[in-house]
Parts: C-alpha cells; sequence; structure tokens
C-alpha cells in the first residue's frame, strides 16, 4: 500500500490558541548537566519587520550528544529533566528567547560526528510549510567538519551560527530573516 | 558503520510551494533562495516523544471544557494517522484549533465582528491509540471573511498539528468540509498543485461515527511521511 503524504497548510495568524499549551521556552529540569546557554533573537520578513506570530519550535541532544527518542541506540546517558524539545511563540515584536543547554556532538553521515546543532521548524502566518534550520554554536572548532554546514556556500553559512551577544553575558543571538538580505539559509527536510 | 534510514521526500506537486502569489502573506515571508537538501541524520529521524502525562484525556472534548454547552453544529471528527505505507502511527499526539460556530477566533488579533462564545476556546488534544486513531468531539466551525482579497472567506476547517516518530515527520495542516462551496476560491487550500493531494483535506461525512441526535461524524485520515527502505548495512 502506497499513500501520499497529507499536504501541508499554513497554522494561520491565530495558532497560539491550539498550540500554547506545551509551550516550553525553558528546557532545563533540575539536575541536567551542561553549559546553560540563552538564545535569543528576532523573526523579520522581507522588508525587515518583525514577525509577531510567528512560532520556533527546537529539538537537540543533551549534553553528551544523546538524543530522548528510542531511536538513539548510542550508549550515552539521558537525563530525566531533558527533554530536547522546545516550543516558543514570538512576541509582538517578532522577538523570541529560550534556555537550554549546548548539545552534545551527535553522529552524522559516514559516521563522522556533527557539530553541536539543533534543529529548528519554524511556523507563521503566510508560511504554507514549516521552514526547517539549524542552530550551530559560535567558537566551536567541529563546526569546520560539520557535514551540514559544508552543503551550504560559505557567505551564507554565518546565518546557521548563533553570535555572542554584545549586549547580553552568556546569551547568544540569533535571527531568522524569511527572505532577501541575509535570508537564512532553510533546508529541504521533506515535510 | 551506523546506517540509518531516512523519511520520504514528498511526491512532487503533493504539497505547496513556499511561494504563492494569491495567498497575499506568502510574498514577504516565504524565502527566495533555494533550499539546500539535507539528508536525514539522527537529528532527523528522532524527535519529541510526547506521553500520556502530555495531554489532558478531556482535552478531546472541546463542547466539554466550560460550564455550559457551546453554541453551532456538534460534530464528531475522527480518523486515522498512518504512514505512506499504510502502517498506523500510534500515541502520536495530534493537537487543534479553530473558530467557533459564529466563525470567530479566541484570539486578540482576531477583529472579525461576529459573536465570541463563553463556552468554546477552540483547542483541542489527544494522543492516536495503538492503531493509530483519534477522536475529537468538537462544534463546526463557521466561515469568516479575511483581508486576502475583495471579499475574501475563509472555509470551514480546522488547524491540525501531529508529530509523528521524528523531526522530519512534523505536519501542519487544515481540515476542510465536504460541500463547502467557498473551498474552490480559497487560496491557502489551493497553494497545492495536485488536485487530488489538496482534495484529500476535504473530510468526509461519516454515518458510523455519527452518533445519533447528538452529532454528525465526519472522517479525516492523516498521512505522515514514511520511511526509506532499511539500508543493507546493519548497525554495529
Amino acid at each position: 500500500m502506497s499513500l501520499r503524504a497529507t499536504t501541508s497548510q499554513t497554522v494561520g495568524p491565530f495558532f497560539s490558541i491550539g498550540l500554547s499549551s506545551l509551550k516550553q521556552d525553558n528546557l532545563v529540569g533540575e539536575g541536567v548537566s551542561g553549559e546553560r546557554v540563552t538564545i535569543a533573537g528576532r523573526v523579520l520578513d522581507g522588508d525587515g519587520k518583525p514577525v509577531p506570530d510567528a512560532l520556533i519550535e527546537t529539538w537537540q541532544a543533551n549534553a553528551h550528544g544523546k538524543y530522548d527518542h528510542p531511536e538513539d541506540t548510542q550508549s550515552k546517558k539521558l537525563e530525566a529533566g531533558f527533554k530536547g524539545f522546545g516550543r516558543i511563540l514570538t512576541d509582538g515584536n517578532g522577538t523570541f528567547r529560550f534556555t537550554t543547554v549546548k548539545p552534545g556532538q551527535v553522529p552524522g553521515p559516514d559516521n563522522n560526528m556533527q557539530a553541536p546543532h539543533i534543529a529548528v521548524s519554524v511556523f507563521a502566518r503566510g508560511l504554507e510549510r514549516r521552514l526547517v534550520t539549524r542552530i550551530y554554536f559560535p567558537d566551536e572548532p567541529s563546526n569546520s567538519s560539520d557535514f551540514a554546514l559544508n552543503l551550504v556556500e560559505s557567505t551564507r553559512r554565518e546565518t546557521l551560527i548563533a553570535k555572542k551577544s554584545t549586549g547580553e553575558s552568556g546569551v547568544l543571538e540569533w535571527n531568522v530573516i524569511l527572505q532577501g538580505p541575509g535570508e537564512t539559509v532553510f533546508f529541504d527536510c521533506g515535510l | 558503520m551506523w546506517k540509518l534510514a531516512g523519511y520520504r521526500r514528498p511526491y512532487p506537486g503533493t504539497q505547496p510551494n513556499h511561494l504563492h502569489l494569491p495567498y497575499v502573506s506568502s510574498i514577504k515571508r516565504a524565502p527566495t533562495k533555494p533550499l539546500v537538501y539535507l539528508p536525514h541524520t539522527l537529528s532527523e529521524i528522532t524527535g519529541p516523544v510526547f506521553g500520556q502525562n502530555s495531554v489532558d484525556v478531556k482535552a478531546c472534548d472541546l463542547t466539554r471544557q466550560h460550564s455550559g454547552e457551546p453554541l453551532g453544529e456538534r460534530i464528531v471528527v475522527s480518523g486515522r494517522v498512518l504512514d505512506e505505507d499504510g502502517r498506523p502511527v500510534p500515541h502520536t499526539l495530534v493537537e487543534i484549533w479553530q473558530a467557533n460556530a459564529a466563525g470567530r477566533y479566541l484570539h486578540k488579533l482576531d477583529a472579525h465582528d461576529a459573536p465570541l462564545d463563553p463556552n468554546f476556546t477552540g483547542c483541542g488534544q489527544t494522543l492516536t491509540d495503538s492503531e493509530g486513531r483519534y477522536r475529537f468531539v468538537t462544534i463546526r466551525p463557521g466561515e469568516y471573511p479575511w483581508t486576502n482579497h475583495h471579499n475574501a472567506w475563509r472555509p470551514s476547517h480546522i488547524h491540525f498539528s501531529l508529530f509523528g516518530p521524528a523531526f522530519a515527520t512534523r505536519l501542519v495542516t487544515q481540515m476542510f468540509f465536504p460541500g463547502d462551496p467557498l473551498i474552490p476560491f480559497d487560496p491557502i487550500f489551493n497553494c497545492t498543485a495536485d488536485e487530488k493531494a489538496r482534495n484529500r483535506l476535504i473530510s468526509l461525512f461519516d454515518w458510523e461515527t455519527t452518533i445519533p441526535s447528538q452529532a454528525l461524524g465526519y472522517r479525516f485520515d492523516i498521512v505522515l511521511s514514511g520511511r526509506e527502505a532499511t539500508p543493507m548495512e546493519s548497525p554495529k
């Protein structure tokens, strides 16, 4: 039997009604190990205007590089206080902010380790399909050999790497530019 | 060597393009640069797992969330969540949201001049059972005007959000109602080139789930991306 995946449709402007109950902007529970990071930024449209009705979802491994999922069979430790899922709604200024731990490295193609990264989905009115991107970390030596970063032309790679905030210590800044100059790299991940 | 089976890519034409000029909101929000093809890794074949503790068991009945009954036509919306091989997707989270019977969302930015219903929030959640089945009781949402173009009206619809087993299977969609005259004029519905794929967003009237003297039944099956064949090399 062969079926076709259901067609995606936009979340529209009113998704907060249905998607707020699982809002998660602090992923770090009790007793979780690893370096705490707060990632903050804005979602901007092609005119540079803030997108006040965007939804950011994040998925990541814990600090040991282990996903809390049955298909991650690595013999690394899970931590009860860390599930790895974030869901953040942008505010009226198009800003979002969440706190997590820096993920450990996970395997990629040909068993080469990937650089620490967070998988991201962006949903909004006007987007009939989600946009998939990744957040990487600054000053991370493994970035240079990361397979996904190397799929991207070098001039656009920096859109995937968070920057240390100049204003706030301990905060990383990462923006989503939906289109135009500085457009964030989005991946074709299937649906 | 560790090889992983990824998830299948959509069949051409069955998913919307990011830019669809008749849907005005897409014009300044759709990316203009080509997407970069990402092979699936452990990061994409895993994803959040939601257990029974994430979901209030009463959240699947949108007509019982307040002291009184909401206005409008009670309906049962049910179906199965399957993958592209027809296998059920068990114990997966389904979230829905919708307008009330008058076509008004409980949202501060909904400016439509139609009444709110104090007995209706318009938000539901459930997990599929071991055979991928889900069921909601709700009221039929009203059509409503929007500002996309002159005399623009959205057909009745319910928003659905699903995770499936992996980051790669995440899906947000909308369910429509059979016979709704507004469907062929809806730029959001029309974003997808493949007519059959579009029409699968229209639920089917269903006698089997209709409750006598209570509620009409609508059936809406949802298909998530299927798995690619397992690579020959076995994990060590």
